[in-house]
């Protein structure tokens, strides 16, 4: 019998650990397929973070190394300078990319780090029960702002995406989500898109997805994507935000 | 080779690269800044990384992709900075990530100074992050032994897959001595069998990790990495062990103490009292046997000499149970004992008869 869809290979046959309705079994998938098409998996090196997917480990077939919470940019940037010739990616939420992990963010960008992050952005600390991330909307209530993100006490959200763009280090940077088919199609796109751009060398490549938790947000898959729709995509817009294949055309 | 006069932070750089390390991550903190500052001059020339990274946490995290990718990496720091590295020294530990950590200790807590000190000793060799593990701690007394405990540090690194630190204080850091590299050969290292270096699709893949959610099988790992400590305590310990046998006082001190320490006891020694000095080279594994070895029955008193409030001689004391007495002279705060001091604490301990 004709095979017309199977698990890709760069995925293993560990039965994921998310919630029913988590994205992240989504975008895992992506990240295999485009591993599998450019057919890097042997040469690839992957830096799970603390959170959600810190066994994202389990889920890659290819080498993988687990960070510390915050620290993957620092655990990539050493394993790329290690083994410049393989593909290097880092796989991480928003309060490890944009809390804990801020200053290794940041300057792996900066650096141009020839490598690739894929930044699930669901305004909340799923592992540890749903509290207060940097990325939680103003009002929005969480374990740890449980009046609602109050920004003259609790601060505001930090748009990771446009924040990164201002900096010269990187060669692309979009934001995609994966609340239907057109946006996952998207969404792999930018994932291979930035994959390529490592392999040819152009520096640091991110790709924002936002994303949602039907568990702390205490909404269904359904109702979840509705609500980032309604709320979260007006405070994080898709789009691509640096391209720099874009910019030499330009000139 | 002959003999060249270079400075302990760069004479260490130099002996890392002859080592085999070609990655180098580091921060600037005074007095350690030299090894960068040497390792960024170099590295680029000889197709190595010298990369520095926004903090000291960046830094040891970069050795742990590095080394967990399989090369010979180092990180050098000094006391604070140190004190930053603990979280990634914790998970390099329990991710069984060979690598080598240089102290360069100055004195403390806190941002304390800038002059040398031996008050890391407890962070050092007894834990400093979280967690069932140890460091391999060497501590050089000359920057010749800096040098070829340098090039022991990568291999015991590689042997045992564990962190190893050495550990001089500022004042090794800083000064100039003549040293001779003797270069070993680092043309046929082991293969890292189990380091992310990609599957090629060859292999199954290797994962570098630290979180086992099994108690179970977390506890089998951390005593399996038990058994590789007893193994480095069997096979590496290191000292250096004079006149101890015949010695009414023994005196026991690593790293730079330790050569003030001889100064002293030579003066007391002219003065006819009899004296011996045990120096740890190996601060972990604590090398137990100089103190049995000294503990021959004969009526005999320990003095530990410290640049610090009294770290180390917790170990001595364990060593020595209740055998014998242990006494302690120590300056701290960046201060340097002088070997009039430590003479006068000896006659003061009754060498003088």
């Amino acid at each position: 019998m004709e095979k017309v869809f199977q698990k890709p290979h760069a995925l293993s046959d560990v039965p994921f650990h998310y919630c029913p309705g988590c994205p992240h079994g989504i975008v895992h998938r992506l990240v295999a397929e485009v591993i599998d098409e450019l057919g890097i998996e042997g040469d690839t090196i992957g830096v799970a973070p603390v959170g959600c997917s810190v066994m994202a480990y389990n889920y890659f077939e290819c080498d993988m190394q687990e960070a510390a919470h915050g620290r993957a940019p620092a655990v990539a940037t050493g394993i790329k300078r290690a083994r410049p010739d393989k593909v290097v990616f880092t796989y991480q939420g928003d309060g490890d990319l944009a809390a804990i992990g801020t200053a290794e963010t940041v300057h792996v960008a900066a650096r141009g780090e020839n490598v690739t992050t894929i930044f699930i952005n669901n305004a909340i600390y799923g592992m540890t029960g749903g509290q207060m991330a940097p990325t939680t909307l103003p009002g929005q209530v969480t374990q740890t702002s449980p009046y609602g993100r109050d920004v003259k006490t609790q601060g505001n959200p930090i748009r990771v995406s446009e924040m990164l763009a201002t900096l010269d280090g990187p060669a692309y940077i979009e934001r995609v989500t994966v609340d239907t088919i057109p946006h996952i199609k998207q969404a792999k796109a930018a994932i291979k898109k930035a994959f390529q751009m490592q392999i040819e060398g152009k520096g640091f490549s991110l790709v924002e997805v936002v994303s949602t938790c039907p568990t702390n947000w205490g909404m269904s898959p359904q109702e979840s994507f509705q609500w980032m729709r309604d709320n979260m995509l007006v405070k994080y817009p898709l789009g691509v935000y640096k391209d720099i294949t874009k910019e030499e055309e330009a000139k | 080779m002959s003999k060249v006069l270079m400075k302990g932070n760069e004479a260490l750089a130099e002996a890392a690269i002859r080592a085999g390390c070609r990655h180098f991550f580091g921060y600037p903190i005074t007095p350690q800044t030299e090894v960068s500052a040497y390792m960024a001059k170099k590295m680029p020339k000889i197709g190595g990384t010298f990369l520095q990274a926004e903090s000291e946490v960046a830094a040891i995290n970069m050795v742990y992709g590095a080394g967990g990718a399989g090369v010979r990496v180092m990180t050098s720091s000094s006391s604070p900075g140190i004190s930053l590295k603990q979280e990634g020294i914790s998970y390099i530990a329990g991710a069984d990530v060979p690598c080598v950590i240089v102290n360069i200790v100055r004195g403390g807590p806190g941002l304390g100074g800038i002059q040398p000190a031996q008050s890391d000793y407890f962070q050092a060799t007894k834990g400093g992050g979280h967690g069932d593990y140890h460091l391999v701690v060497l501590a050089p007394s000359s920057i010749q032994e800096m040098v070829d405990l340098t090039s022991d540090a990568f291999d015991i690194g590689d042997k045992y897959r564990c962190p190893v630190m050495i550990m001089g204080d500022g004042m090794l850091g800083q000064m100039m001595e003549p040293v001779e590299f003797k270069d070993a050969d680092v043309s046929n290292l082991p293969e890292k069998t189990w380091a992310t270096t990609g599957t090629g699709m060859k292999r199954k893949k290797n994962i570098i990790n630290s979180l086992f959610l099994e108690a179970s099988e977390l506890e089998k790992l951390v005593l399996e990495r038990q058994e590789r400590y007893a193994e480095i305590a069997k096979n590496e310990v290191r000292y250096e062990a004079v006149d101890v046998e015949d010695a009414d006082v023994v005196l026991v001190a690593y790293g730079t103490t330790s050569r003030i320490a001889k100064t002293a006891m030579a003066k007391a020694k002219e003065m006819g009292l009899k004296v011996g000095i045990i120096r740890p080279i190996t601060l972990w594994p604590f090398p137990f046997e100089a103190f049995n070895n000294a503990l021959n029955g004969k009526d005999k008193k320990f003095l530990c000499v410290e640049m610090s409030t009294g770290q180390m001689i917790e170990d001595v004391k364990l060593a020595v149970g209740d055998k014998a007495e242990v006494h302690f002279f120590g300056r701290t705060g960046g201060i340097v004992p002088t070997p009039k001091e430590i003479l006068n604490k000896i006659i003061e301990l009754g060498g003088a008869k």
